[in-house]
């Protein structure tokens, strides 16, 4: 049994906070390099420069790339073999989330009722996800999520006779709907199959999968292809002024699911499609 | 075309506008978004002064992440707009003469933006740095506890912006959509 102490992981969390919010990782600002070289529309073309300068400025003078530094979302999953110790450990990653936006200068966006509004004035508590995995280390990904695309996700409970032409439709309506208030160009995430929030939570997941790690599926492998093709012909474009970069890339996640239902999550993340990964242990 | 303006913004500079200009403005303008318009709605139910005077000013809708030590203000870019159209109708006919935001607005705010010869310019989303280097200085002037969504006063020079509904209507996201849409 391996003892990892609670205060590890929210020091762990802190810096993470603070970098997802000012750093992409390689590959989202890959798959940014390629729209500003292919981008036909040259107001979309100017709108992807001055993306890439605010991001080269973000991380050099250490301004959060996005004001809205987002509701922090955690992906937590633990080794059977780690033993948690020195406190409540939903507390030590709040804790974490609480010195991120704090002492990082982020924005706090978390109203403490969802109808009363109350700020909380730490942007705690995180969204947090557990899950119990073999090994003897604590592996945790951090993805500050903003509003102004999530609003626009959605979550269709098709028929399974609406098969794989529904799904195309659900993905592309969901675009479609978001248009520019999204942020585009934008990053889809999508979850299919499980149960409602078994597909909202794969959606948000496929998100923060690395771009270049292909899904061992080989239909979601081609899907994901002919969806990213077909939302660059909406013609949405960055900022939503007109384009050929809707979407810089989509994730699909499967999971099996009960024979009267075919869920579909489509989760929308802006241009900031922010995450940070590191293992502890 | 590129065009810069002054901000209070003239009633000629508002109507020659064309939705497709890029446009520069110089000058004042001011921060709202959901909690503050929501309590300048209740101030105009009660009869009361809103704490700014609308008449050719522009009102960003945007809540800044704070400010570094030796800076005015953090990232600061644009939220979605569509949030404030319940409000916007009202405030443009009180004078009000531009917004900048992100996104859709309704039929009732591009009526409004018609009858009171205003524009709607988006700035562009997710480019909170690099817009939080062309304003020069931030002054929160009404509802100080509402943190972020504070009314803040901001000197702004060559804040870049795009106009996307003008006054005839014009609107930019329905049209450049139109033209590279392949499908």
């Amino acid at each position: 049994m391996k003892e990892i102490n609670v205060s590890v992981i929210t020091e762990n969390i802190k810096e993470m906070c603070i970098e997802a919010n000012h750093f992409l990782t390689d590959d989202m600002k890959d798959v940014f390099n390629g729209a500003v070289d292919s981008e036909k529309s040259p107001l979309g073309k100017q709108v992807l420069n001055q993306l890439k300068e605010n991001l080269s400025i973000a991380g050099t003078d250490m301004i959060p790339i996005c004001q809205d530094t987002g509701m922090a979302v955690v992906f937590i999953n633990v080794g059977q073999d780690v033993h948690l110790v020195g406190g409540d450990i939903t507390e030590a990653i709040n804790e974490g989330v609480r010195r991120g936006y704090v002492e990082g200068y982020l924005r706090k966006s978390v109203v403490k009722d969802p109808l009363i509004r109350d700020n909380t004035k730490d942007n705690t508590p995180a969204v947090i996800h557990y899950s119990i995995v073999p090994g003897d280390k604590v592996d945790i990904t951090v993805a500050p999520k903003g509003f102004g695309s999530e609003n626009m996700s959605r979550v269709f409970m098709l028929k399974p006779a609406d098969g794989i032409e529904g799904v195309k439709e659900a993905i592309l309506t969901a675009v479609k709907d978001a248009g520019p208030n999204a942020c585009p160009p934008m990053v889809v995430g999508v979850g299919i199959g499980g149960t409602f929030e078994k597909c909202a939570y794969m959606a948000k997941k496929a998100l923060t999968r690395d771009l270049n790690e292909e899904s061992p599926v080989e239909y979601v492998r081609e899907l994901e292809k002919e969806m990213l093709e077909k939302i660059n012909k909406l013609g949405i474009g960055p900022g939503g002024l007109g384009g050929t970069n809707t979407a810089l890339a989509i994730n699909i996640e499967t999971y099996p699911t009960h024979i009267a239902g075919l869920p579909v999550a489509v989760n929308i993340c802006c241009h900031v499609n922010r995450h940070s990964h590191r293992v502890i242990g | 075309m590129d065009r810069y303006i002054k901000a209070p913004i003239s009633d000629e500079d508002a109507k020659s506008l064309r939705a497709g200009d890029y446009v520069y403005i110089t000058g004042t303008i001011y921060t709202a978004r959901d909690a503050a318009h929501k309590r300048m709605a209740e101030a105009l139910a009660a009869g009361e002064n809103l704490p700014i005077d609308m008449k050719n000013n522009i009102i960003y809708y945007m809540g800044p992440s704070p400010a570094r030590e030796g800076r005015p203000i953090g990232s600061a870019g644009p939220t979605t707009a569509s949030r404030m159209d319940k409000y916007a109708p009202d405030l443009l006919d009180l004078g009000l003469k531009g917004m900048i935001g992100k996104g859709k607005r309704s039929k009732a705010v591009i009526d409004g933006i018609v009858r009171n010869n205003a524009v709607y310019f988006a700035a562009v989303g997710g480019a909170g740095a690099i817009l939080s280097q062309r304003i020069k200085s931030s002054e929160v002037i009404a509802y100080d506890d509402l943190g972020t969504e504070a009314i803040r006063k901001l000197e702004v020079e060559d804040f870049p912006v795009i106009v996307v509904i003008d006054s005839e209507g014009n609107n930019l996201y329905e049209t450049a959509i139109k033209e590279y849409c392949a499908e």
